[in-house]
């Protein structure tokens, strides 16, 4: 094991896959900017900057991607996805079922979001169930340096467009990273603890706050399983309802948007698949119907804390009155 | 174009039209979806995909059909595809607006309008860095260069030197709108001299000239390793969509570009310079007629897709 930041293990990531396979190339606003190792080592043609488009960035790496190419695009932050949505979504998520299978899109899209810089609703925005909505697309949050690090590596390695997003708050955070190879198969969720009362379902940033939920919990004597999705689509459903049936309490938590958000979903698949076994109903601990404000203290505000997902958890097993 | 290659590419424009007007038909009678023709357009297609080389690529719009049979696309398998049926270049999966046949080298068309100008980058960007000499060939209208996509992929394919042949259609017509309505310069091309482009605009209605032009501009290309912008000044003579009664266009407008439809000046010119006949003129439409029963024929004995194909295909 070593440790490193989740910024360092995507940098990683980015070099063995590119020592490895030839095909891949990257490049985005500041790319050979700041990436000065990859350009230094890959040469130019394979690190490029461009220009400040994020349109024509995502639709060249859709058309390299259709022609032999494995590319891995930066869009800095998640709203500016907003200026690439028919590259993403039309042309890279489509254009292999309408053209009956005549194409594939192997590429990765890097975006930035989540509170923590008080950058603002145009920097910060959790638009992560926008792509898990549109067909042809798989979505990854990672939430530890080793996920992100061997989830990247099947990203690229992937024959389909996945949007890969990094929570800010999590950048600069340290953590054990494997040596080697160490890919993280994308579909597969992680059970982080066991626990038989209550299962915490989430994904990035707020796997961490369940994960300090957890801990209080257990001094109360509430044992809390705590799920890290990692992967959004495809969604590890095996991984949800197992944990459901044994504990009959589910609890989701991320900082996106409550309504039409991932949690809207993992509630009607436990409606639809584990009604009988669950004791409670499935409660969403989301961020509010609002963009996200700059303001430190609202910013902190609008993600779920570890308070209230203690709190939630109490009234749902019977310690504290509903 | 040497006599032979100009017969043949009357030939071609007798084919475009001739499909084009099957697939009007098949809409009229309910057998087929409504679609976006590009008739009166031929001269441009044949023109620059004549010049084209085996190993070049294109990428195309919704209306691409005679991008396809320029290229040599089966007409059955194009009709096929805009039934909706089995043996479709598509699997009956895109229909008549978004047939891509990469085995002819035909890629990832789009209707997004300037979806194509964004997709094309990155087929070049394949081409320059995986080697060999090819092109590729990236067919849009005067509506399209309306998007920012444009702009966007004008200037990258100028910065990184990509090998580009964008071919401006402009046909006049922006979906309903005509083209003097949305923009005020009658051209398109100069704007590629902003991004420090070539281009060049030609009479969009001679097929001698389009394919003289796109010769001289793949083979700037080809040694310059640089984009180049081919504005080919045409005319729609249907409408946005079939169908369409087109009583939004200016009736004298519509007979002075009918008086110079492509197929006609091409047939007229090869016959006054004693290269064609009029009754071998007549033979080669007949045929053209005969080959598309054929196709039609082919198309509706494929069968439909089953229902299995609404999930297939949508990841790798």
């Amino acid at each position: 094991m070593q440790t490193m930041t989740v910024t360092d293990a995507v940098s990683a990531a980015l070099a063995e896959e590119m020592r490895r396979d030839d095909r891949v190339l990257i490049f985005g606003e500041g790319v050979a900017t700041k990436r000065k190792d990859l350009l230094a080592e890959f040469g130019a043609p394979r690190v490029r900057n461009t220009p400040l488009a994020e349109g024509i960035i995502a639709g060249t790496a859709a058309g390299a991607a259709a022609t032999g190419l494995r590319p891995v695009v930066d869009l800095l932050f998640a709203p500016f996805l907003c200026y690439a949505m028919d590259e993403i979504v039309n042309s890279a998520g489509k254009l292999r079922y309408m053209s009956g299978g005549q194409f594939a899109f192997p590429m990765v899209v890097l975006a930035m979001t989540g509170g923590g810089w008080g950058v603002g609703a145009q920097h910060n925005h959790n638009v992560e169930a926008w792509f898990v909505h549109s067909p042809g697309l798989k979505v990854v949050m990672p939430s530890t340096p080793a996920d992100f690090k061997g989830l990247l590596k099947a990203a690229i390695r992937d024959e389909n467009p996945v949007l890969f997003f990094t929570d800010i708050a999590l950048a600069y955070a340290p953590g054990a990273v494997p040596e080697g190879e160490a890919v993280v198969p994308l579909g597969k969720a992680a059970v982080l603890r066991e626990g038989s009362h209550v299962t915490l379902v989430s994904y990035a940033k707020s796997v961490h706050a369940c994960l300090q939920a957890a801990d209080r919990l257990a001094a109360q004597g509430i044992a809390a399983e705590v799920i890290d999705l990692r992967t959004l689509k495809p969604l590890d459903e095996e991984t949800i309802l197992r944990s459901a049936r044994k504990t009959g309490r589910v609890v989701v938590v991320h900082e996106a948007s409550r309504m039409c958000g991932v949690g809207a979903e993992i509630a009607a698949l436990l409606a639809e698949k584990a009604f009988g076994d669950l004791r409670a109903p499935v409660m969403r601990l989301t961020g509010p119907d609002a963009p996200a404000p700059a303001s430190f203290p609202l910013e902190q505000a609008f993600a779920p804390s570890t308070d209230t997902i203690v709190a939630t958890v109490g009234r749902l097993v019977g310690l504290v009155p509903a | 174009m040497d006599t032979r290659e100009r017969v043949r590419a009357l030939e071609h424009m007798m084919l475009i039209r001739a499909y084009e007007e099957t697939v009007i038909a098949l809409h009229a009678e309910q057998r087929a979806a409504g679609t976006c023709t590009a008739v009166g357009q031929e001269a441009a297609a044949v023109g620059v995909v004549s010049a084209l080389s085996a190993d070049d690529q294109i990428l195309t719009n919704h209306r691409s059909a005679g991008h396809l049979l320029a290229r040599g696309a089966d007409p059955g398998r194009m009709l096929a595809e805009v039934m909706g049926r089995r043996d479709g270049y598509c699997g009956g999966k895109s229909g008549s607006l978004h047939m891509a046949a990469k085995e002819l080298g035909v890629v990832l068309t789009s209707t997004i309008v300037g979806g194509e100008l964004s997709l094309v980058t990155g087929v070049a960007l394949s081409r320059s860095m995986l080697g060999g000499d090819g092109i590729v060939a990236c067919f849009f209208g005067d509506g399209a260069a309306c998007e920012g996509r444009f702009h966007e992929s004008l200037n990258l394919a100028a910065v990184w030197n990509l090998p580009i042949l964008y071919v401006c259609e402009n046909n006049q017509w922006q979906a309903f709108v005509h083209r003097r309505e949305t923009t005020l310069a009658d051209s398109v091309a100069p704007q590629a001299a902003a991004y420090g482009m070539d281009w060049r605009t030609v009479d969009g209605n001679d097929v001698d000239a389009v394919r003289a032009a796109a010769e001289r501009a793949v083979a700037a290309i080809r040694e310059t390793r640089k984009p180049f912008l081919l504005e080919v000044q045409t005319y729609r003579l249907r409408g946005h969509f079939e169908p369409d009664d087109q009583s939004y266009v200016d009736p004298d407008e519509l007979a002075r570009w009918r008086a110079r439809d492509p197929i006609l000046l091409a047939r007229n010119r090869l016959i006054a310079e004693g290269h064609l006949s009029d009754a071998a003129a007549r033979e080669m439409e007949a045929a053209v007629t005969r080959r598309m029963e054929r196709a039609a024929a082919f198309a509706e004995a494929s069968p439909f897709p089953g229902f299995d194909a609404l999930t297939t295909d949508v990841y790798a």
